[in-house]
């Protein structure tokens, strides 16, 4: 299958305050194929859990404008009727959040709730169906799952409770699946496994996967196509060989030079990005990212008057900078890559 | 202050530039049942830890939640009082002071909190979180309070002039600031900084790494990290500690333990972080442990790691392995240490 199973189009998610309107999600465009894992990477604030939440149907149609398009294998979801939506949840695509604790519920045993999703879309006895979660939790690896099923999920440890929401996510072999930080609250042991689960799920069901992270190795690791979010923006996004060797936004350089590395040791400082994040309510006219950008200068007052448009720089790379191509070339060249 | 260094009649300091040491230092927790509250077990948190941290260094405690590291700052700082073992500070023992006993000398030694939400009171200005240090200690900082508090800001990167606002008028890294700042009042020698920057954006984290390595410059400070994040582990420290279930695995020098690890666990934990670097995706060799760590309450007989441990044999179960040389400042806890060759062969490759 070539043509995406996800494609996002020009997506806004807009939040009505007291305070003003919070523009979480502003003219965002991407999509996933089938057994492709796209990485979003952005900081607090970005968008990146909006995004996800809008596409699976979760936001209070009430509190949350959508406009746009998300077209789920050719269907657009923010006309849909909620019920509808409902109807394509679990089976057709599914998340895992990020924390495992909260997005379970802590009365029903975990057996319970895989069942319960699973009975929704599968016409199946309660004993089948128990059978299946029993099944779907071996096959995360949860130990002895036979007698696990029926344990409540504080019994369960932070990694065995995102296996389980994985077991759960994927209890009806979802053709998309969103996984919002999965991996943030657990030690880096338990992150592999729980990586390599994915990863392994995912070449056994060909799921289109979706990964949302701020961590750069984890996408490194992961993804084959990288988008870089900054306030409800992509920025950047590209193949995730390109993201690394050839990045060409400001703002993608700020991050990969604000890490420190495990595998070498840096002679230099660490490059943070100067400032914090903008509020999305008063997101900063032209470029957003422009009070924090060591070149805006370079472009006159283009960055602060005009909204830098996302383009494509040839090679499926996506950018949305107005620096010319030889200066982003030449800055990237002789005074970001020397440091990193 | 107490300027005076190690004084000779402290025989419990071994060596001048130990600042802070701890020796066979254990807490369990006791568990109660019934109605008599009777003792049934206890969470061995820490067991047996002996280290020495160097004036003027960042030795790095790293491991998987439930290891025990959060407890050895609490005990380092004497804000837990350990069931043995012993805690030295500057020559001094200050394993079972008092709160009155301890709060002269927690003027040189002080403690940043991972939550730069909950570890700053709401209700206090940034001035009053700020100069409290001086209020509780009855020192008058020389130029009155105000200006000292101003001048604290001020080095730590915010305006002096956000002097009256409240902490939720900050973002999480100006926060982490404010934290720093109040560390900061006392001039302290040892800082203990429990995760520092786990909770704040990688942009922002960088930022308060580049201010604790400048502060630490300009004050001469002592740091005793408490993080899980081996990257910026790496960035920060001199030398490394690995613990594991409330003991120490390895510790080394920075560049030995992250080149050449020698315990297994090392390597598992090394080889588990994912690379930021495409070109390098599949060419690490990858470990992967599996399961959970074990419960505290009852540890594996022998070593620890065994029942994760790829390399566990018979004696692993019956003999605990002690913690050993295995080059200069190197000393590993494993009965078949990984890289041992290259270890003993290239004595002279650490910093």
């Amino acid at each position: 299958m070539s043509s995406p199973y996800l494609e996002v189009k020009n997506l806004r998610v807009h939040f009505p305050t007291d305070d003003g309107v919070v523009k979480s999600v502003d003219d965002l465009s991407f999509s996933v194929e089938r057994g492709k894992t796209l990485g979003i990477v952005g900081e607090s604030g970005s968008g990146k859990s909006v995004t996800s939440l809008s596409v699976m149907g979760l936001h209070k149609r009430g509190s949350a404008k959508i406009s746009g398009e998300i077209l789920l294998d050719g269907q657009d979801l923010v006309t849909m009727d909620p019920d509808a939506v409902r109807r394509l949840r679990g089976k057709r695509m599914a998340m895992i959040f990020q924390d495992p604790l909260s997005a379970m519920h802590p009365y029903y045993t975990v057996g319970n709730q895989i069942v319960e999703a699973y009975r929704v879309h599968n016409d199946v006895s309660k004993s089948a169906a128990r059978a299946h979660a029993i099944d779907m939790l071996a096959r995360v690896g949860i130990p002895n799952p036979k007698s696990r099923v029926d344990d409540y999920p504080h019994q369960f440890s932070g990694g065995m409770r995102q296996r389980a929401m994985i077991a759960m996510a994927l209890s009806c072999d979802p053709d998309l699946l969103i996984a919002d930080e999965p991996t943030t609250a657990l030690d880096v042991t338990v992150q592999a496994q729980i990586l390599d689960l994915i990863l392994d799920l995912q070449g056994e069901f060909n799921s289109a996967v979706v990964i949302i992270t701020h961590d750069l190795g984890v996408v490194a690791e992961l993804a084959d196509d990288i988008m870089v979010m900054y306030a409800g923006r992509a920025v950047e996004h590209s193949s995730a060989e390109a993201i690394f060797n050839n990045p060409q936004h400001p703002y993608t350089w700020g991050l990969l030079g604000s890490m420190p590395r495990l595998d070498r040791e840096r002679s230099e400082r660490l490059q943070p990005i100067p400032g914090s994040p903008p509020s999305l309510i008063n997101v900063p006219d032209g470029c957003p990212f422009n009070p924090r950008c060591a070149y805006d200068k370079l472009n006159g007052d283009l960055s602060t008057t005009r909204r830098p448009e996302f383009r494509d720089i040839g090679g499926g790379h996506s950018i949305a900078c107005h620096l010319p191509a030889e200066e982003r070339a030449r800055i990237w060249e002789t005074e970001i890559r020397p440091k990193l | 202050m107490t300027e005076a260094p190690t004084t000779p009649e402290q025989p419990a300091a071994a060596d001048r530039d130990d600042l802070l040491v701890a020796d066979g230092l254990q807490m369990h927790f006791p568990i109660r049942r019934g109605l008599l509250r009777r003792k049934v077990g206890a969470v061995q948190a820490v067991d047996g830890l002996s280290f020495a941290v160097k004036r003027g260094e960042t030795l790095s405690l790293v491991g998987e939640s439930g290891c025990g590291k959060t407890t050895t700052g609490r005990l380092l700082t004497r804000l837990l009082e350990p069931t043995a073992g012993t805690v030295t500070l500057d020559g001094r023992d200050i394993t079972h002071l008092s709160v009155s006993q301890m709060r002269p000398l927690r003027r040189d030694i002080q403690m940043i909190f991972q939550d730069p939400y909950s570890s700053l009171n709401p209700r206090h200005t940034v001035g009053t979180i700020v100069g409290a240090p001086w209020k509780l200690q009855g020192v008058d900082p020389p130029g009155g309070v105000k200006k000292a508090v101003q001048e604290l800001l001020e080095l730590v990167g915010l305006n002096p002039e956000h002097y009256n606002r409240y902490p939720h008028e900050f973002s999480g890294g100006q926060r982490q600031r404010i934290g720093i700042a109040r560390t900061l009042a006392l001039r302290p020698k040892v800082i203990v900084a429990d995760e520092p920057v786990s909770a704040l954006d990688v942009s922002v984290q960088a930022q308060v790494v580049n201010l604790m390595e400048d502060l630490q410059d300009e004050f001469d400070l002592t740091y005793v990290m408490i993080a899980h994040d081996l990257s910026v582990v790496r960035h920060v420290s001199d030398r490394v500690a690995v613990m594991y279930l409330g003991k120490i695995m390895e510790i080394a020098d920075r560049t030995a333990l992250y080149e050449r690890p020698t315990h297994p666990y090392t390597v598992a934990l090394l080889s588990a972080v994912p690379i930021p670097d495409t070109n390098r995706k599949n060419k690490r060799e990858r470990i992967r442990l599996q399961g959970d760590v074990p419960s505290p309450v009852n540890p594996p007989s022998g070593c620890r790691f065994r029942t994760r441990c790829w390399k566990a044999e018979e004696i692993c179960a019956a003999e605990e392995p002690p913690l050993v040389a295995v080059g200069p400042g190197h000393q590993t806890a494993c009965h078949f240490p990984e890289n041992k060759d290259e270890v003993t062969t290239n004595p002279t490759g650490t910093a």
